[in-house]
């Protein structure tokens, strides 16, 4: 029953399973984005108050939204890789960063430039605003955290502590806007009430969120691969694989005579 | 319990046979806050209106610089690796660690803090408000400090990382405590920032050392 779980360790078999996975994780990206592209830039309506500028919504939502679930699977991949010893764990969580620490950053810039038109203002120091900010910092510290170590080994396990410590500020950041009263907006999508947000816009949004998931797990297997080809390289099949294709096969086939 | 304490008593006599350590922290605390009036503006009702945030800033800054103290020499002469291996457990040295460090550091600010909030205008209500403020929150603090210093022990550039990765997790701590202060000052209630900042000395309190025990052992092997 667990023979998945342990197979989910070996580099190479993730090796293996991703290049199966990729070109079906790209292709629905790519459908996802074009139809929620075209829903929410043509076809959603405008809103009542805000006009046209209400489209940035598609992605300002998305990328926020990201920001805290990349920041989670970081933690709990770094926290698997303590716990079980996982290799291919602490190469997740430490793939993770880079791409989170985008999707915060295009959140914050986004909400900036949302901001302008319908606050008056392209920052305040708002609940939610500083507690995405501190989001950003976490990333940056992460990161800085695992360039710092010499050993890949001890700089996995220092930076999953990090992970999980900083996950203290996810609640912060999502319940924010309902502890303090600030010029943020509370949420509009909910998964046990009915959404405050017209279907129109429902829709569109939705399938936003779906494609910047789609698009996250495509960038993050393309790094996954990345850097187990980094660390791996001393290992056989890995040679194998780079000096010829032809090689790699034939030698498969040879331990399977035996 | 009683090994909690030979271990905190050994820090202190370490930190005060070198009493640099010891005033350092102070020093620079009152020395930033002095740069404050020079800089913003010499007015009264100015002075008051930016003390809470000064105290609570400068405070957080004299804290992460005593961190090193506590945990670099100890790591570079080998004795925190000895400590561990003696048996005793991690949480316990990082528990002890953290109560001297407070007991060197943190206290001296808690009791300076009145004279600094003289000096910046805080009436006195105020002013002993944020001393209970800081007397919650700078444990908390030291307690958070833990952590990143564990992590960052032995790195080449461990004192610029050590502020990158501790910053961010004070944010909440600074936020209430000067939030605590200004209420004060304004004559405003403040219970709710104080149950705040007492909340999160007991889970600093909790969880920091399981942390800070774990990044510790990391960086030793």
């Amino acid at each position: 029953m667990w023979t998945w779980f342990y197979q989910l360790a070996s580099p190479k078999w993730f090796y293996e399973i991703s290049r199966k996975l990729l070109p079906w994780f790209t292709g629905t990206t790519l459908i996802l984005f074009l139809a929620g592209l075209t829903l929410g830039l043509l076809f959603s309506p405008a809103d009542y108050q805000q006009g046209n500028t209400v489209r940035i919504m598609y992605i300002h939502v998305p990328a926020a939204y990201l920001s805290m679930m990349v920041y989670v699977i970081m933690a709990v991949a770094g926290a698997i890789g303590l716990v079980w010893k996982i290799k291919v764990a602490h190469i997740v969580s430490v793939s993770c960063a880079p791409v989170g620490a985008m999707f915060t950053a295009l959140a914050l810039l986004t909400g900036a430039i949302w901001g302008k038109p319908t606050w008056g203002t392209y920052w305040v120091w708002d609940a939610r605003l500083t507690s995405e900010l501190i989001l950003l910092f976490l990333y940056l510290g992460f990161m800085a955290l695992h360039s710092a170590f010499d050993d890949k080994k001890s700089a996995d396990k220092a930076s999953a502590v990090l992970a999980i410590v900083g996950v203290v500020n996810i609640p912060i950041i999502h319940f924010s806007v309902e502890w303090w009263n600030t010029l943020h907006q509370g949420a509009s999508l909910s998964k046990f009430e009915k959404p405050s947000i017209e279907a129109a816009m429902l829709y569109p949004l939705l399938i936003m969120i779906f494609a910047f998931k789609f698009y996250f797990f495509t960038v993050l297997m393309h790094r996954v691969r990345t850097e187990i080809l980094l660390r791996e390289k001393q290992a056989k099949w890995v040679k194998a694989m780079i000096t010829g294709e032809t090689a790699y096969s034939a030698s498969e086939n040879t331990t399977e005579a035996k | 319990m009683k090994k909690i304490g030979s271990l905190v008593s050994r820090e202190l006599s370490v930190v005060f046979r070198s009493q640099s350590e010891f005033i350092y922290p102070v020093a620079f605390f009152v020395m930033v806050t002095t740069m404050f009036p020079l800089a913003v503006s010499p007015e009264p009702t100015q002075l008051a209106f930016i003390a809470p945030g000064v105290i609570w800033v400068a405070s957080l800054l004299s804290l992460l610089l005593s961190l090193h103290a506590f945990y670099q020499a100890d790591f570079d002469d080998g004795s925190l690796e000895q400590l561990l291996l003696s048996g005793v457990s991690g949480y316990s040295i990082v528990l002890s660690k953290v109560v001297a460090n407070w007991i060197v550091t943190g206290l001296p600010l808690v009791l300076v803090a009145p004279v600094i909030g003289i000096l910046l205008n805080l009436d006195t209500h105020a002013n002993l408000v944020a001393m209970l403020a800081l007397l919650l929150g700078t444990p908390s603090l030291c307690f958070i400090g833990a952590i990143g210093m564990s992590l960052t022990l032995g790195l080449r550039n461990g004192g610029v990382l050590l502020t990158l990765l501790v910053l961010p997790l004070f944010i909440p701590i600074l936020i209430f405590g000067a939030a605590t202060v200004e209420a004060a000052s304004m004559g405003r209630p403040y219970i709710g920032q104080v149950a705040v900042l007492a909340a999160a000395l007991i889970l600093s309190g909790f969880f920091a050392p399981f942390a800070a025990s774990a990044a510790m052992k990391i960086s030793i092997d």
